[in-house]
């Protein structure tokens, strides 16, 4: 994962000012929230800062909240961090020797930095799905049963119920039913993203990460996966990273514009993608860069 | 000019085409080699007469042609040939050498005779009569042949017989006789009861009586079994009584047809692989080696595999890189090179002397001062090359470790599993096949090395399998044969080198063929894997 350097030089100048003051706990998110703009936030970040070789900064005193039951997309150009930010939130960043953060990431209120907690039982509440869909070479039915059995359920008519959820859930459940024996890596590239999104909602978690989840499919698959998004947003919370700014238009309530590790503007998407405050966004969301 | 060819890389590819093509000329050659002279073994060849101008007689097969230097005129060259003239009883050699210029006349008699013994080779000669008891019942060469034809079967299974009265009955007792023996021990070791003591010394009697009955009935039939003999002569006039229960199989090369040829070349095939030897292992089968390679290899791949995967299973997955792991995968690799036999002083040294002993102290207290396990045993050759075999195992594994995908491995992770239950779930069942690969790699390495396994167990002759119908049914202690060992053992260290040659090829052959479907079958289960593993990838 390339990693912002912001002694890089700049295309074009940001001001250091003008971030910190947009980012700061008490401006954006307390505007978005008076505004009523913003309902009450899932997960919070506050003055997250990420290294991965303790001498430059991937993400850099990043502040915002996650409104429970949207969609929030982060956008930004390659190397930009908001993959990385999108990993904080199950620790999957704790993976990297060397690693370091800073800061803290509340889930409800609880810090899921803290070292008593069990990083198993917050990856059960915060799922995930990649950028390239990875199914285990197993069947469809053992992908979509991973979850519940690690969590100990070994009932066969139970977990029979769990999977038909799922893949029910990921709109999935009708092309695959007549073959849930049937190894996953048979599938389309689409229905295997799909199949990821049955494996990560299969246990059920509060927030749902998608990292660039189209970014390797051709538009038909992209957009019933963007479906999909819409309709699971009613019960979790879904954070999207793409590179994609019309993507991230159609499907997102909130937009995050993350530039060489900072956070930039964060608001509802119609807003970013209609007004941005920022010129930089606005650059980035026109095509002048990026 | 010249620049372009070199610039276009046509040499280069030539150069490339030529190594490989050399190398597999060379692998082709040896594999033409093995072939050609093991599977020429079985094939009854004719028997030729050759008369010489001394009078001399000499019936045999004739082998090499050799063109070697006149001693009186040394410009002119002599051509000898070689013949078998078997008979090694009578005469001694079992080949000699001949001057082409020597022989007066070439003939191939039809009624010339090849008769398999069990003891002293074959004998090439003609048959006179068939006798009982001294009685000649058949005179002549065809109608002794006929009366021979009719009573070979019925020796052969007088010979059955004999064998397992020898071998079942008389081997049952003596394993209880020897039983009874330790259990007596054992009390005497203990100290206590008298009573029991008693017991089991009656029962000893008892087994001794029985013993003694079957000796006797064993006698009996060995006696009986003298009585028909067959007389032949040979062709430098000598005559030879040969018991019929002497006989494994007599023939006539010089008329049999083809396909008379094909049905004795079939036979004899089968006898090789799954008869017992003869005659110090020049004849007869090599079955307890082929046993004896299939298991221990099997008990090698038992323990090497789950060793070298959770080697390197610690090594890729747990240990925190750095110069530490470093050294020691360098060690690893390192080992592999190191030369077979201190292997073999290493298993002898510990895990014979030192494991072994402890276990013989422990366990086998009775049986001492004979050992059990602190001696050379299948066991411990097995281990042995475990050893030597676990650097394959340990590299391939990891390098099978480390490609797998990362993304399989943050996929179960951010499901909420563990790193074990992902490591168990995941990652080891996607490198499944790679350990395949070092399994096949360490079974052909384990398959045919030699030199380890002559001091940690392996033997000329095994009295028993390390298989048997005795509890605990699999003997780990016994020692047992090997066909490597075999070839070096009839090849180089036999009394009649020459005569073994051609079971040195058919045992080569044999080992080859052995290594080849151990391999297949470890690639077969492999491209099993890998397809569950890659069904339908695209």
């Amino acid at each position: 994962m390339k990693v912002g350097n912001p002694g890089a030089t700049l295309s074009f100048p940001v001001s250091d000012r003008v971030v910190r003051e947009r980012v700061s706990e008490e401006g954006l998110t307390q505007a978005l929230a008076s505004r009523g703009e913003l309902p009450d936030a899932i997960l919070s970040v506050r003055n997250l800062s990420l290294s991965y070789d303790g001498q430059h900064w991937a993400l850099q005193d990043i502040s915002l909240d996650i409104p429970r039951h949207r969609v929030t997309a982060f956008i930004g150009p390659s190397g930009c961090g908001k993959s990385t930010l999108l990993r904080c939130f199950n620790r999957l960043n704790d993976l990297i020797d060397g690693v370091q953060i800073r800061g803290m990431i509340n889930l409800d209120g609880m810090n899921i930095y803290d070292p008593r907690l069990a990083v198993t039982s917050l990856r059960k509440r915060v799922g995930m799905v990649f950028q390239r869909s990875n199914p285990f070479p197993k069947s469809i039915y053992d992908n979509v049963a991973y979850g519940p059995r690690l969590s100990g359920s070994r009932n066969r008519r139970e977990l029979d119920e769990i999977v038909e959820r799922g893949l029910r859930a990921a709109a999935l459940w009708d092309e695959v039913k007549d073959r849930l024996d049937d190894n996953a890596l048979s599938l389309s590239g689409g229905q295997q993203q799909r199949l990821c999104i049955a494996r990560a909602l299969a246990v059920e978690p509060e927030v749902l990460l998608m990292d660039e989840p189209c970014s390797a499919l051709d538009p038909i698959a992209t957009a019933k996966i963007e479906a999909l998004i819409h309709e699971l947003k009613g019960r979790y919370t879904i954070v999207v990273v793409t590179h994609n700014m019309q993507q991230a238009a159609r499907v997102s309530d909130y937009t995050a514009f993350l530039y060489l590790g900072r956070l930039v503007e964060y608001g509802a998407t119609d807003k970013i993608f209609t007004n941005p405050d920022q010129k930089e966004t606005e650059d980035y969301i026109t095509g002048r860069f990026g | 000019m010249q620049s372009r060819v070199w610039k276009s890389g046509d040499p280069f590819i030539w150069l490339a085409a030529g190594a490989l093509g050399t190398a597999l000329l060379m692998i082709g050659g040896l594999f033409w080699l093995i072939i050609t002279r093991a599977l020429g073994v079985f094939w009854p060849a004719e028997l030729v007469l050759l008369e010489l101008r001394t009078g001399e007689r000499f019936l045999g097969h004739i082998g090499a042609v050799e063109a070697s230097p006149d001693p009186e005129n040394s410009k002119t060259l002599v051509r000898r040939i070689q013949v078998q003239v078997a008979n090694r009883d009578l005469s001694s050699a079992d080949f000699v050498w001949i001057d082409e210029d020597q022989i007066a006349s070439r003939t191939r008699p039809t009624d010339a005779i090849v008769v398999e013994r069990q003891e002293w080779g074959n004998l090439f000669g003609w048959l006179v009569a068939v006798t009982e008891d001294g009685e000649p019942i058949a005179q002549g060469s065809e109608q002794s042949w006929q009366v021979l034809q009719q009573m070979l079967p019925q020796v052969a299974a007088q010979r059955g017989r004999i064998r397992r009265l020898e071998q079942r009955q008389l081997g049952d007792i003596n394993y209880r006789m020897e039983q009874t023996r330790l259990e007596m021990k054992r009390y005497e070791l203990r100290g206590d009861d008298a009573g029991a003591l008693q017991g089991v010394r009656e029962r000893l009697t008892r087994l001794q009586a029985e013993y003694e009955q079957v000796y006797a009935r064993l006698e009996a039939m060995k006696r009986e079994a003298q009585r028909t003999v067959a007389v032949f002569q040979t062709a430098s006039g000598q005559e030879k009584s040969v018991p019929l229960v002497q006989v494994v199989r007599a023939y006539w090369p010089n008329q049999m047809s083809t396909w008379q040829k094909v049905r004795l070349y079939c036979a004899k095939f089968w006898e090789f692989v799954s008869g017992e030897p003869r005659e110090s292992n020049t004849e007869g089968g090599v079955f307890p080696a082929i046993f004896g390679t299939v298991l221990m290899v099997l008990i090698m791949s038992c323990a090497v595999v789950p060793f070298g995967v959770l080697a390197a299973l610690y090594l890729r997955e747990y240990a925190r890189q750095g110069p530490a792991v470093r050294l020691v995968r360098i060690a690893v690799n390192n080992l592999a090179g190191v030369p077979s036999i201190v292997f073999g002083v290493f298993g002898l040294g510990f895990f014979i002397y030192s494991v072994g002993g402890s276990i013989d102290s422990w366990l086998f207290a009775e049986r001492l001062p004979t050992p059990t396990f602190g001696t050379g045993g299948i066991l411990w050759a097995s281990l042995t090359l475990a050893l030597l075999t676990v650097p394959v195992v340990i590299v391939a594994t990891e390098e099978a470790l480390a490609a797998v995908p990362r993304e399989h491995r943050e996929g179960s992770l951010a499901l909420g599993a563990t790193k074990y239950e992902t490591i168990r779930n995941v990652v080891l069942p996607s490198a499944l096949p790679g350990v395949f690969t070092g399994l096949i790699l360490a079974m052909a390495r384990g398959a045919g090395e030699v030199a380890p396994l002559m001091i940690t167990g392996v033997v000329k002759l095994a009295p028993s399998l390390p298989l048997d119908h005795h509890w605990p049914y699999l003997h780990l202690d016994r020692k047992f044969m090997h066909l490597g060992f075999h070839i070096y053992d009839v090849g180089f260290q036999s009394p009649n080198v020459e005569a073994a040659k051609p079971m040195v090829y058919a045992t080569t052959l044999l080992l080859v063929s052995i290594v080849v479907f151990l391999n297949l079958t470890a690639i077969f289960l492999r491209a099993r894997i890998r397809k569950r593993l890659h069904a339908g990838a695209f």
